[in-house]
């Protein structure tokens, strides 16, 4: 299989994408098949992240979307990695929706941003996962690379 | 117990008999005895696990939880007939056998109580004894055989626990197992007017789609990349679910066949077979590179601590087959972890530096004294201080090169620790070094090896003496490099011991086989001329059977003071 299959998806999910966004999801930029930015924004009232928004990168494989993409938070002048227990300083996220064993072909960039903005929404820890500082410092290895154990399913 | 045993026999031989056709025995299963590689080890008895487990045990609740521990493999134990019948010389009775003490010096006779049972099974067994499993359960819950390998694959291979738990309600077991209950026609690639892949999105008229019977409906284009990026790059097989998110169907073996290519399917058939050998306890894989059989070993887990069990494969190597790591008899696993791990550490260096050396008291510097006075100058910092009390030198006074405070407590203290840590690392420098000593040789004794198959060649040559004759130099070697294994893992089995009678005896043991095994390494010197002297033969034959024979005595009263804890 060639990055055909992943472009000829890509290409229909912007095509859905530019008609119509659920409400707090925005396109940044997906000037190619490798790489898109979107902007979430909680919804509610939650003051973690209330009058945020945040930048997620996601970058797509060939083998997309049979392989999950890489989705990280980014960090800007304007734009802060929210504070969340499964969301590392460095904008590295542990979801089990992202890994291999997670996820599904069937899910896409909005069903993604979605997830996320209700991991966002459902949270009520101020805190950084456990050993953020020693991660974040000692990481080098690609988000899909790293073992995540998903021990709590429910934040 | 007992009862249970032979109720087990008995259902067995009657499932035997309603699907006989379906049970064959496996012509090419090899017990371990009968192996010609194996006979070194697995002396001349039959593998027979009852008892096996009864050696070395003299009191009748070890017999007793032996005896259940075997019980507790045998539900999923294939259908081979070869357990049964020897269990059958064993002669069972409702109470266990008061004679068991006879008993036990009857199976010494024939089996060394280090020794345990074995079988090497070859790729074509392992497929064997999966598929006379799912015809089995095939025939007994009248399933398709995917579903019947499916459910087996959940259950671990337990087929007595899935009948049970599927009489029970069939529609858990399935349920849990990723197995539905509708009853779909065949599956087969379908083309379905108006349908859209949700994978690619593709909503071409005339696309071939594909569904498992959860009904989510894919593209076979998609389908087919899911299944070879499960299969080729995360090395899943027994367990890849429907792609549809949250689905927990599991693909079959039949799906997977119209949907993939050739090579992936055989790929798709090595992990199935991989899946088999790790669910089950009782097999494990042979860790020489490049070896494809597996060993069957009814030794538990929590068994490890009491037996050491050395296993053969027919590849000729020798291994754990608690922790697969190379033969460590008489070492328990958790004691050869524990001084490999203290081999690798850096914590000896550490240990000999807290031994051998002292801080100068202002900069931390360590140093090493290596002769002169106490009066030290530290080469970093210049303070003067006094290597015996480590106090200023000045506070000497006038007792110029004589510390007389060496009596005040604090020093006191400072020299006790100090020579214990010594004790110790010398202590563990001892074990260390025969333990490194016999690995080395050990290593130089695989060279003696070739040179002998050398030497033979030679021999027959020049002496005329038949292949058959000089075969005595193969067995001589291989003797002498299975007994440098042992002897390297007695000194780490040493360095655990604590002090006792016992202790005396093992270090007795220790010492006889040590010097049978360099008098048989000093044969090997001897040049090929005088090899070929028949009466040097006979004195190689003698050391190489006394060295044996010292290993396995060795071995057995390791092997039975650690049963008996």
């Amino acid at each position: 299989m060639t990055a055909q299959f992943a472009a000829k998806r890509l290409g229909k999910e912007l095509q859905k994408i530019n008609n119509s966004l659920p409400p707090g999801i925005e396109l940044v930029s997906a000037d190619n098949f490798e790489e898109w930015l979107l902007d979430i924004r909680v919804l509610d009232n939650n003051p973690l992240y209330r009058g945020h928004t945040y930048r997620l990168k996601f970058k797509f494989a060939s083998s997309y979307p049979i392989e999950p993409p890489e989705v990280v938070f980014v960090k800007l002048a304007d734009r802060l990695i929210p504070i969340h227990p499964h969301i590392y300083s460095n904008g590295i996220i542990c979801l089990d929706l992202l890994s291999s064993q997670g996820w599904s072909p069937v899910q896409n960039v909005e069903s993604v941003c979605m997830s996320l903005q209700s991991m966002l929404t459902g949270n009520t820890k101020d805190e950084r996962p456990p050993g953020d500082e020693e991660f974040v410092r000692a990481n080098r290895l690609r988000p899909k690379d790293i073992d995540f154990f998903y021990h709590d399913n429910n934040v | 117990m007992i009862r249970k045993f032979f109720q087990f026999n008995w259902k067995r031989k009657a499932a035997e008999a309603t699907i006989s056709s379906s049970t064959i025995l496996p012509n090419k299963r090899i017990l371990a005895s009968a192996g010609p590689e194996s006979s070194v080890v697995a002396a001349a008895a039959p593998p027979t696990p009852v008892t096996t487990a009864s050696n070395g045990m003299d009191s009748e609740d070890d017999f007793m939880s032996a005896v259940s521990s075997e019980d507790d493999i045998l539900p999923d134990d294939d259908s081979d007939n070869d357990d049964m019948s020897d269990a059958e010389d064993f002669d069972f009775d409702d109470e266990p056998d008061p004679d068991l003490g006879m008993h036990k010096d009857i199976s010494d006779s024939k089996k060394a109580p280090f020794d345990i049972s074995f079988k090497v099974y070859q790729p074509s067994d392992i497929q064997r004894q999966q598929d006379e499993l799912i015809n089995e359960v095939n025939m007994i819950l009248d399933i398709s055989k995917e579903e019947a390998a499916i459910l087996l694959r959940h259950f671990r291979w337990n087929k007595e626990r899935l009948i049970e738990d599927y009489m029970d309600s069939p529609s858990r077991v399935l349920e849990a197992a990723g197995l539905s209950q509708t009853t779909a026609g065949p599956l087969k690639r379908e083309v379905i007017p108006g349908f859209v892949c949700d994978i690619c999105c593709n909503e071409e008229e005339g696309l071939q789609s594909f569904s498992i019977k959860c009904g989510h409906r894919y593209c076979v284009n998609c389908y087919s990349y899911y299944l070879s990026q499960k299969i080729a790059e995360e090395g899943e097989a027994a367990r890849i679910q429907c792609p549809a998110d949250g689905c927990s169907l599991i693909i079959d073996a039949r799906s997977l066949e119209i949907l993939v290519a050739p090579e992936l399917k055989k790929r798709y058939h090595a992990l199935l077979n991989q899946t088999y050998v790790e669910d089950k306890e009782t097999l494990k894989w042979c860790p020489a590179p490049d070896c494809q059989n597996a060993i069957e070993c009814p030794v538990k887990k929590k068994d490890l601590d009491k037996v050491v069990p050395t296993v053969a494969c027919l590849c000729s190597h020798r291994f754990c087959f608690g922790c697969r790591e190379d033969d460590h008899q008489p070492a328990p696993c958790e004691l050869v972890k524990r001084w490999l791990k203290k081999c690798k550490d850096d914590s000896e260096t550490a240990n000999w530096i807290s031994a051998n050396t002292k801080e100068c008291p202002k900069c931390n510097s360590t140093i090493e004294k290596n002769g002169g006075c106490n009066h030290m100058t530290c080469r970093k910092c210049k303070h003067e201080f006094c290597w015996m009390c480590m106090g200023l030198w000045s506070e000497h006074g006038t007792s110029w090169y004589n510390c007389n405070r060496f009596e005040e407590k604090s020093g006191l203290e400072a020299r006790d620790a100090q020579a214990k840590s010594r004790v110790s690392l010398e202590r563990y420098l001892h074990y260390y070094n025969r333990y490194a000593n016999h690995s080395q040789s050990a290593r130089l004794d695989k060279d003696i090896y070739h040179k002998t198959e050398k030497k033979m060649v030679q021999l027959q040559k020049e002496s005329g003496m038949s292949w058959i004759e000089v075969q005595y130099l193969n067995s001589a070697s291989q003797a002498l490099q299975t007994c440098r294994q042992t002897l390297m893992w007695t000194y780490a089995f040493a360095f655990y011991l604590s002090r006792n009678n016992l202790t005396e005896i093992f270090e007795e043991n220790q010492k006889d086989l040590e010097m049978a095994v360099e008098g048989l390494s000093e044969m090997f010197e001897k040049p090929v001329t005088e090899l070929a002297d028949a009466k040097l033969k006979v004195v190689i034959m003698d050391k190489t059977s006394y060295c044996n024979k010292r290993r396995i005595i060795l071995l057995n009263d390791t092997a039975d003071n650690l049963a008996n804890g």
